[in-house]
């Protein structure tokens, strides 16, 4: 095979990705990573880099819309983000330390249960009494909903804040943004409005994997030749899935979407166990 | 009226903030685009490097004066990799731009937060962690 080939075949495999990133609520550079490393048997390394880079971008292409429409919690993302950051930080410090194989193991069972979070029942809540740290920082706010704004207000912000260290750890440690464990934070904890999680954890994504993909960079793990056919096509990828949520809801689609990745990422795990990585 | 001239200030930091991060992605992705062409074009016919076996980048493609130097020669890979860091500092300098707005804003609290947040960044940038 030459580079040309890799490239496009690379090129369309990225963009499928991006598409069922964007149609399960995954995100386009999770599912890169065991297309490149099960596929493409590219070194888990260089497939975190590119991953990384994917999620930055497709991650800073959607929040730019998100807050046109005013949901985005702009001050809770700002907050989260100390914990977010410092995990990745520690996490891209971890990972020199840590074996590929317990890599690819651990991304996937955080693959299986980002795919059971993002089937599971959704609760559109909007506490009327928040906690007395939710005043003191400011993080209370209200949305736009087809019913006008609907104001809300935050509790437990430790608890919060604690999940989001480890949703910047695992994405520190293995190249995704942790959307799921973000929302689980956000939804799960502080009881945030579901619309206003997803999109501030998409918000928080980009500075997340820049704080570890700056390390990882400097480690070389970021390739040229992997790294423009995976961002152009993962980001083309998000690109069109975002058109079609717009004329569609994908319900059945995401269900069929979540087995076949839980499938993917039980290969990883058997992979891994059997140190293939 | 406090409370109106306070959500509005709000509202345009977070236009301003959509802004850099559209900019940002979209000069990205069209440098990393030219840079793509211009690889292919160059060593499109070439064999596939051993991707399966992580051997790392060399210096010209890990720092910035190794990636600047390949870009006044228009290296194919630099060009890339240029791309790479402009999408790198979209969301840095998206923070930055959040600390201007909070500074406007005389929001001294989130002043302090995004500073955190910015520090931490330039922390795993420039505090050896290369290992």
């Amino acid at each position: 095979m030459n580079i040309l080939i890799f490239s496009l075949i690379l090129l369309a495999g990225a963009y499928v990705a991006g598409l069922l990133g964007s149609l399960t609520g995954l995100g386009g550079g999770v599912v890169v990573i065991p297309l490149l490393t099960l596929v493409f048997h590219v070194d888990i390394r260089y497939a975190i880099g590119a991953a990384l880079l994917a999620s930055i971008a497709n991650s800073s292409g959607a929040a730019s819309a998100y807050i046109k429409e005013g949901i985005t919690n702009v001050r809770l993302g700002m907050f989260l983000e100390i914990a977010t950051t410092l995990g990745a930080v520690g996490g891209a410090l971890i990972a020199v330390f840590t074996p590929t194989n317990t890599i690819a193991i651990l991304f996937g069972v955080v693959l299986i249960f980002s795919a059971l979070m993002t089937v599971r029942k959704k609760h559109e809540h909007a506490l009327q009494e928040g906690s007395r740290l939710s005043y003191v920082l400011k993080l209370n706010g209200s949305y736009p909903t087809p019913q006008g704004e609907v104001p809300y207000k935050l509790q437990n912000i430790g608890g919060g804040f604690s999940i989001m260290l480890l949703a910047g750890v695992l994405s520190g440690l293995l190249g995704i943004g942790s959307g799921a464990l973000k929302v689980l934070a956000m939804d799960g904890a502080m009881k945030i409005p579901f619309k206003v999680s997803t999109t501030t954890s998409n918000f928080m994504i980009g500075v997340t994997a820049a704080a570890s993909a700056v390390v990882y960079l400097q480690r070389g793990y970021i390739d040229p030749g992997i790294a423009f056919p995976v961002v152009l096509g993962v980001l083309g990828g998000a690109f069109t899935g975002a058109r079609l949520l717009t004329v569609m809801n994908p319900k059945t689609l995401r269900y069929i979407f979540c087995v076949a990745i839980s499938f993917v990422a039980l290969e990883m795990i058997y992979n891994g166990l059997h140190h293939q990585f | 009226m406090k409370l109106i001239k306070t959500l509005t200030g709000d509202r345009d930091i977070a236009l301003l903030v959509g802004q850099v991060l559209r900019t940002g992605v979209i000069t990205a992705s069209a440098i990393a685009f030219v840079g793509g062409v211009l690889y292919l074009a160059k060593h499109g016919a070439d064999s596939l490097p051993d991707y399966s076996t992580f051997t790392g980048e060399g210096k010209e493609y890990t720092t910035f004066g190794g990636i600047f130097r390949g870009l006044t020669t228009f290296r194919p890979s630099a060009v890339i990799q240029f791309g790479a860091l402009i999408l790198l500092a979209t969301p840095i300098l998206r923070v930055f731009f959040s600390l201007i707005g909070f500074a406007v804003e005389k929001d001294r609290m989130y002043v302090v937060i995004t500073l955190l947040v910015l520090g931490i960044i330039l922390f795993s940038m420039f505090g050896g962690l290369k290992v």
